[in-house]
């Protein structure tokens, strides 16, 4: 079963007198655990698309299926709660509260999904040892290291044990080293069978995933599988 | 029901969290607030106080009280030049009126004049003393801190005797001292024979028994006033508030027998009802509450302007945390929940400290005699004024964070 399928996809700003097509026409559909990698050129909308998926912001046109449900047709609330317990969304740049510690951060979306405070520690907690920072729990954004604000992240995002995965450039703001390290992360995600998708520009960073889509000027341009994954070292599994 | 508890519960935390956060910008923002239910507090009290004093006044001149006068107290539809041309109500006439009234339970003149009152080196300058006689303590609720009123046989034969005022024997003797003492109206000496206890009305003036003298009526005669200088005023009792209107209607009709007027003649006196003293008093305490409460009211609106106006910068400020909340799953009413409660609980944390003065205010005030009030309606006003406020100039600024754009949001920096 398909987790998502778009049509016919447009997406269109209005700026002054001047549309601008950030998406044209994009069908596509994503199946479970499958790990998607979407990568172009600047401007090329693959934020747009992402943020779509991501029921953050709906489409000038065309059709999205969410589980088999018709996303346009939702209210306000319908779409805050697939945002909350469906999707798990990693930023480039983290978006964590500040001023909050690791773990009120990663408490958060079960806060919205009304779990009482016990039970929230413990997930919480349980998400932070998966991404390993069992050890900086109270420990707040600006006292840890971009790779960790970025794995508390992906704790966040996992929290909720969503559908899928959306991950928007996670590596952008990373050193290459670091980079690798949350790449092994999702490797790892993806192994223990959650669905990604990835937006990348590198292509040393789309090799791990199991299917790429490059996007040009608001189309497919292709959507490939991809033969020789590249296999991080600390996990040895299928070629 | 449980979730939107729940829902309730966490918005407060997270409120609580974002004060915490602001902590020197969420004491700026309460100041006005401070100010402005400190005032409306200070002013409540005021009101109430001065209403109680009033009430309390009126109530010492008791409630089946009629006074007959050659003036109408209030706004009479008789006009003033009329009255004025009306005879003076003079002692024969009210010993005529005695002797013909067989309703009230007690009558007596009442006669003014306003004279230096002297003990020793003390002395009560422009002090009310009313010649009466001594079935006047009965058309009062009047009691004594010490001593009585004169009697009867005091005021039929004339003799030099007082009664005095709680403020004004506070003036004069020390506390607890007076009785028996002799003191001067205007050089004149008197016995002082009782003193009343203080009744507490600092804001009935002439009508206050605090600061009265009472003397027989032949000596205010003898000494301070020819008979027919002024007219005086026939103090009647009815014994019972039901019994008023007969005591009335009496009155009427003996007095126009007094005054020998012919049927076709229309009334030459006025009868006065502490209910009219009452009206009056009520509508000037609602000008002054409705006064206050514009002045202090208009404090409380700039304070909560400065809520709403801080709350739309808070807003703006943490767009992107908006964004974020909005991203991972804070649905439109969580968010305007939320930042509702922020400004909330920013105005009841100013309204407590706005309390708390007020009632260092309050008490400070009470000390100087000027008659305020404290009691727990103060702080049922004060929380519930601020809670309100903090609604009110709390909501817009929460509706423009919930409706936010979740993806423009995100983008801010
Ligand atoms: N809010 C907006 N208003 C107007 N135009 C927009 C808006 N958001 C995006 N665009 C335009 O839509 C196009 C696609 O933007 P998008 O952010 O999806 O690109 P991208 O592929 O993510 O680029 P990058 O790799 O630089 O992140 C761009 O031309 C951009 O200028
Ligand atoms: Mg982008």
């Amino acid at each position: 079963m398909n987790i998502i399928r778009i049509e016919h996809i447009a997406k269109i700003y209005q700026v002054g007198s001047e549309e601008v097509h950030a998406l044209r026409d994009v069908s596509l559909t994503i199946d479970k655990n499958e790990y998607v990698a979407i990568m172009g050129p600047s401007g090329s909308g693959k934020s747009t698309l992402m943020n779509i998926l991501g029921c953050l912001d709906t489409p000038t046109k065309g059709l999205y299926d969410f589980k088999g449900i018709n996303v346009s047709e939702m209210t306000d609330n319908e779409l805050a709660n697939i945002r909350n317990r469906e999707i798990g969304f990693v930023f480039q740049t983290f978006n964590l509260l500040p001023r909050s510690n690791a773990l009120h951060n990663v408490e958060l979306p079960l806060i919205y999904s009304g779990v009482s405070s016990s039970d929230r520690k413990e997930k919480a907690l349980e998400a932070l040892e998966k991404v390993q920072l069992s050890d900086r729990v109270t420990h707040k954004p600006n006292e840890l290291s971009g790779g960790q604000r970025q794995r508390v992240a992906i704790a966040r995002a996992l929290v909720t044990s969503p559908a899928i995965i959306l991950a928007d450039e996670p590596t952008g703001n990373l050193d290459t080293k670091t980079g690798e390290d949350i790449m092994a992360l999702f490797n790892e995600l993806h192994h223990q069978g959650n669905t990604i998708i990835l937006v990348t520009h590198e292509e040393y960073i789309a090799e791990h995933a199991n299917r790429i889509i490059r996007i040009r000027d608001g189309m497919i341009e292709s959507d490939t599988e991809v033969r020789n994954r590249i296999i991080p070292k600390a996990h040895n599994v299928e070629n | 029901m449980n979730s939107i508890l729940f829902e309730i519960k966490e918005g407060l935390l997270i409120s609580l969290r974002a004060i915490k956060a602001n902590k020197i910008r969420s004491v700026l923002t309460t100041l006005g607030i401070v100010i402005g239910v400190f005032a409306v507090v200070v002013m409540s009290n005021a009101v109430r106080g001065i209403d109680k004093s009033f009430q309390e006044g009126v109530s010492s001149l008791g409630s089946d009280n009629l006074y007959i006068d050659k003036w109408a107290w209030f706004n009479s539809e008789i006009p003033w030049w009329e009255m004025r041309n009306r005879k003076n109500l003079t002692l024969e006439d009210f010993e005529k009126f005695k002797e013909l009234a067989r309703l009230p339970v007690a009558v007596a003149p009442s006669m003014w004049s306003t004279e230096n009152v002297k003990y020793e080196d003390e002395i009560a300058q422009f002090t009310n003393v009313q010649g009466t006689t001594a079935e006047y303590i009965e058309t009062t609720n009047l009691d004594f801190e010490s001593g009585r009123f004169f009697t009867e046989l005091e005021s039929n034969a004339s003799r030099n005797v007082a009664v005095i005022g709680s403020a004004i024997a506070d003036v004069l003797f020390e506390e607890g001292q007076g009785v028996g003492y002799e003191i001067e109206i205007e050089n004149k000496k008197f016995k002082v024979v009782g003193i009343l206890s203080e009744q507490g009305s600092h804001v009935m003036g002439n009508f206050n028994p605090d600061n009265q003298v009472y003397i027989t009526i032949g000596s205010m005669f003898k000494y301070f006033m020819s008979t027919h200088r002024r007219s005086l005023t026939i103090n009647v009792r009815a014994g019972s508030s039901l019994e008023v209107a007969d005591v009335k209607e009496e009155a009427i009709g003996v007095m126009r027998r007094v005054r020998g007027l012919k049927f076709n003649e229309i009334n030459d006196f006025s009868i006065n009802q502490q209910e009219g003293l009452l009206s009056e008093i009520n509508s000037t305490v609602g000008v002054i509450q409705i006064a206050g409460f514009i002045i202090t009211g208009l404090s409380l609106f700039v304070g909560a302007i400065g809520i709403m106006n801080i709350m739309f910068v808070s807003v703006k400020e943490r767009t992107k945390e908006i964004g974020i909340r909005k991203a991972i799953g804070a649905k439109k009413r969580t968010i305007l929940s939320q930042f509702i409660a922020e400004s909330a609980i920013i105005c009841l944390l100013g309204g407590m400290i706005g309390l708390f003065f007020s009632v260092l205010a309050t008490l400070m005030i009470q000390n100087t005699d000027f008659p305020i009030s404290l009691d727990f309606d103060a702080v049922i006003l004060a929380v519930s004024i601020s809670l309100i406020v903090g609604v009110f100039s709390g909501f817009a600024p929460a509706y423009k964070a919930s409706t936010l754009d979740p993806v423009d949001a995100l983008r801010y920096e």
